[in-house]
């Protein structure tokens, strides 16, 4: 199965509610305009940016004739896409590099670290993992048996340890083993926490600090269920940490993760992956186009 | 932050001002905002739709049209409605009596919070006089069982595993361990599915079947979106559960999904989860969930907040501030306070209106503020926190220079202590007189420290 394919498998659910709009009467009348709107908000994309978006379309529809449902989802799709910054570099490709990854308490953290590692070990690169989550009650062990079976080190301390050592400690080992690909997990927060975000902010000082010579990126991990909320995350954890860009996870359900167009749109922050699934491989590439084509259902 | 909908209904309003009688169009001008408010709340759409179009109905009434003051008027009548939708008859636990053990079965997406609630239920219903056992039949995410033992060692409660069975498996056998082991409730944690997933949710339906649970509780992020209506109703036709924990309340998530799933499946919130420790686990209130959604702070929330910080040993200080004198300590104390309940910006924004006063004053309050004060007493010598009054100009020159401050805020720190120990000496005159006096200053102390402590805030 094509990554195209994959996304779009992942996706139906939300290509459907789309089409039902698209192919409502075939006639593109008020009706129409309301229901697009609508399934944008359902999108999670929010009622302000949902309201603009189908504005926009449809000033651009009389602008370019578009009369077509195919004319109007393209257009939908690219629309879209635009919200969507180019990533500047992959830091998960562009190696060395050391990622931190960030986020609310279950938004998929050690999970998302525990497939990047497999995955960056079977293209036969050098990781290393970093379990900086002292916190949570048996995280260690949870990121221990992502390590195993991937068959990468996992560098950590005892529960309740700093977790800023632990960055500390792994950027050593890394230095020492010659690895390339240094992914820190961070014990979940939520935003409004400010002594967990100030904690925070000091592990990635640290991390900053030790990296010499290796870029540092920090990855916010955002659940593709969340609501409103999730602007409300992003802007925190930007404020607190300038954040490089998102890891979308949790996409395979038929939650639409409309939430990070709005949070690339307002802090320009580009989308490293999405998880279309549960295993290794469905950790995926993000593509705007594409993403934005499966999510309106334009086969072009 | 968003703004709260009376703030944005108040400026819609504004606008009317003079126009005498509204018209429905004026009225459909409101409804508009509370339908962004609601959708900015993660409210699902057609859920909105249908709230805004008896709202609706019920604005037309000539006791909003011709009120002086509409914007109240339209703000009670949402509110009420909201309150109904979310109200429940049946909140708490219902539990089959006299059958031991009691089984309570967790389900909920990844992520959501489930073995967080299950052990946040266990220690609550430990505290009622019941001896739980928590089941850990997660057997997908790794470590799960651990972390559930981990934190069920923390509140003193047992947990089996069966490690290497079948969910149904473990499931059942945790019964006849509590059995056994004459644990009188059982609350078994299960491992977080989507509800697309066939094979998980059959999976979910035989553990229901096999251990015939008393209650099925489904634990929902407060974070969730417009999804969470697909969510609670796949769950609800598989698994049918009795009611819904709300978890992650904590954050600033408005929550609006609770009315979803109201609406949606007609079930019950039980309890909200509000923090990480694990006696945050609380009942229920819908008039506090409405006022929530629609953004308009929370001052139960706030006192609420405060007095779960209160605890014995602030009595005592307060107490012994009475005798002895307002100490530069008590001040770092009280900011610590704030601060931990999440600092000034955010007690504002629980206050109703707090935000848009705020705005009004310039907004210029940063919690920032509070730093360096912190850093100015702490760059006092014991000695001198205890008696500020020591501090002469050489002392202050020198506790500027330590804190990185200006001699200027050094003085402006001091001459609030001394507005505040005047006070203090005021209470401390009127105390010693009757019973009746110490009452009065009781609540003037109240009053005057949101913790009850006594003293302005120190800024």
């Amino acid at each position: 199965m094509g990554l195209k394919d994959r996304l779009k498998a992942g996706l139906t659910r939300s290509r459907e509610a789309m089409n039902a709009v698209f192919y409502m009467g075939g006639e593109v009348d008020e009706d129409f305009w309301e229901g697009l709107e609508d399934t944008l908000v359902m999108g999670d994309i929010g009622g302000a940016l949902s309201l603009e978006v189908a504005d926009d379309l449809r000033e651009q529809a009389a602008r370019e004739n578009l009369k077509t449902a195919s004319q109007l989802k393209h257009a939908l799709a690219s629309r879209l896409a635009d919200a969507f910054p180019a990533p500047d570099r992959d830091p998960f490709d562009d190696l060395p590099s050391c990622v931190l990854f960030v986020g609310i308490n279950g938004a998929g953290k050690t999970t998302t670290v525990g497939k990047l590692a497999g995955a960056a070990k079977d293209a036969g690169t050098r990781v290393i993992i970093g379990g900086a989550d002292t916190f949570r009650a048996a995280a260690i062990e949870q990121l221990q048996v992502w390590g195993e079976r991937a068959g990468v080190e996992v560098v950590t301390r005892e529960r309740g340890g700093d977790p800023a050592s632990v960055c500390y400690d792994v950027i050593d080992a890394a230095t020492r083993e010659g690895d390339e690909l240094v992914l820190i997990d961070t014990a979940g927060r939520l935003h409004t926490s400010p002594e967990l975000m100030r904690e925070l902010a000091k592990v990635v000082g640290v991390t900053r600090k030790r990296c010499v010579g290796t870029p540092v990126s920090v990855v916010l991990v955002i659940d593709a269920t969340t609501g409103q909320n999730g602007l409300n995350q992003a802007k925190e954890f930007n404020d607190a940490l300038d954040i490089d860009g998102l890891v979308v996870t949790k996409l395979d359900g038929t939650a639409k993760g409309g939430i990070t167009i709005a949070i690339a749109n307002q802090l320009d922050l580009p989308v490293y992956r999405i998880g279309v699934g549960e295993t290794i491989d469905d950790l995926q590439r993000f593509d705007a186009l594409e993403f934005c084509e499966a999510l309106v259902g334009d086969e072009s | 932050m968003f703004s709260s909908l009376s703030d944005r209904l108040n400026d819609t309003f504004d606008k009317l001002k003079g126009k005498g009688r509204l018209t429905e169009d004026d009225i459909n001008v409101a409804m508009r905002e509370i339908r962004m408010a609601l959708l900015e709340a993660d409210v699902n759409f057609k859920v909105v739709k249908g709230f805004v179009a008896d709202c609706k109905e019920k604005c037309l009434t000539s006791e909003v049209m011709d009120s002086l003051t509409p914007a109240q008027n339209v703000v009670r009548i949402v509110l009420d409605e909201l309150t109904e939708l979310l109200g429940s008859t049946e909140s708490g636990l219902t539990l089959i009596p006299n059958r031991t053990p009691n089984v309570i079965m967790l389900v909920g997406l990844q992520g959501s919070g489930k073995t967080t609630a299950a052990v946040k239920l266990a220690y609550l219903l430990k505290r009622q006089g019941r001896s739980p056992l928590l089941a850990a039949c997660d057997t997908y995410r790794p470590a799960a069982a651990d972390q559930l033992e981990t934190l069920g060692g923390e509140i003193g409660v047992p947990v089996f595993r069966g490690d290497g069975a079948h969910p149904v498996e473990i499931a059942r056998d945790s019964i006849h361990e509590a059995v056994d082991r004459l644990r009188d409730i059982v609350i078994v944690d299960t491992a977080g599915r989507l509800q697309v997933d066939e094979a998980m949710m059959q999976e979910a339906a035989d553990i229901k079947r096999a251990i015939k649970p008393d209650q099925v509780l489904m634990v929902v992020d407060a974070m969730t979106g417009q999804d969470i209506v697909n969510v609670v109703q796949a769950f609800a036709e598989r698994v049918d559960f009795d009611g819904v924990i709300m978890s992650k309340l904590d954050g600033d998530a408005r929550g609006g999904g609770a009315l979803s799933v109201r609406e949606v499946t007609g079930k019950p919130i039980k309890f909200v989860s509000m923090g990480e420790k694990p006696d945050s686990l609380e009942t229920f209130h819908p008039d506090r969930m409405a006022k929530r959604i629609l953004g308009m702070g929370d001052v139960v929330g706030i006192i609420e907040q405060a007095q779960q910080m209160a605890d014995e040993e602030q009595v005592e200080a307060a107490e012994r501030m009475l005798r002895e004198g307002f100490t530069m300590d008590d001040m770092l104390d009280q900011m610590r306070q704030i601060r931990k309940m999440g600092g000034l910006t955010k007690l504002i924004g629980m206050i109703p209106n707090g935000e848009r006063m705020l705005a009004q004053s310039g907004g210029a309050l940063d919690d920032s503020q509070l730093t360096r004060i912190e850093a100015i007493i702490h760059s006092m010598t014991k000695d001198e926190r205890s008696r500020p009054k020591t501090i002469n100009g050489q002392r202050r020159k020198r506790i500027a220079a330590g804190s990185g401050r200006s001699v200027q805020e050094v003085n402006a720190l001091l001459k609030q202590w001394g507005e505040m120990n005047k006070m203090m000496g005021k209470m401390r005159a009127a105390t010693k007189g009757g019973k009746n006096e110490r009452r009065q200053m009781r609540q003037m102390m109240q009053s005057l420290g949101i913790d009850g402590k006594g003293g302005g805030l120190p800024f």
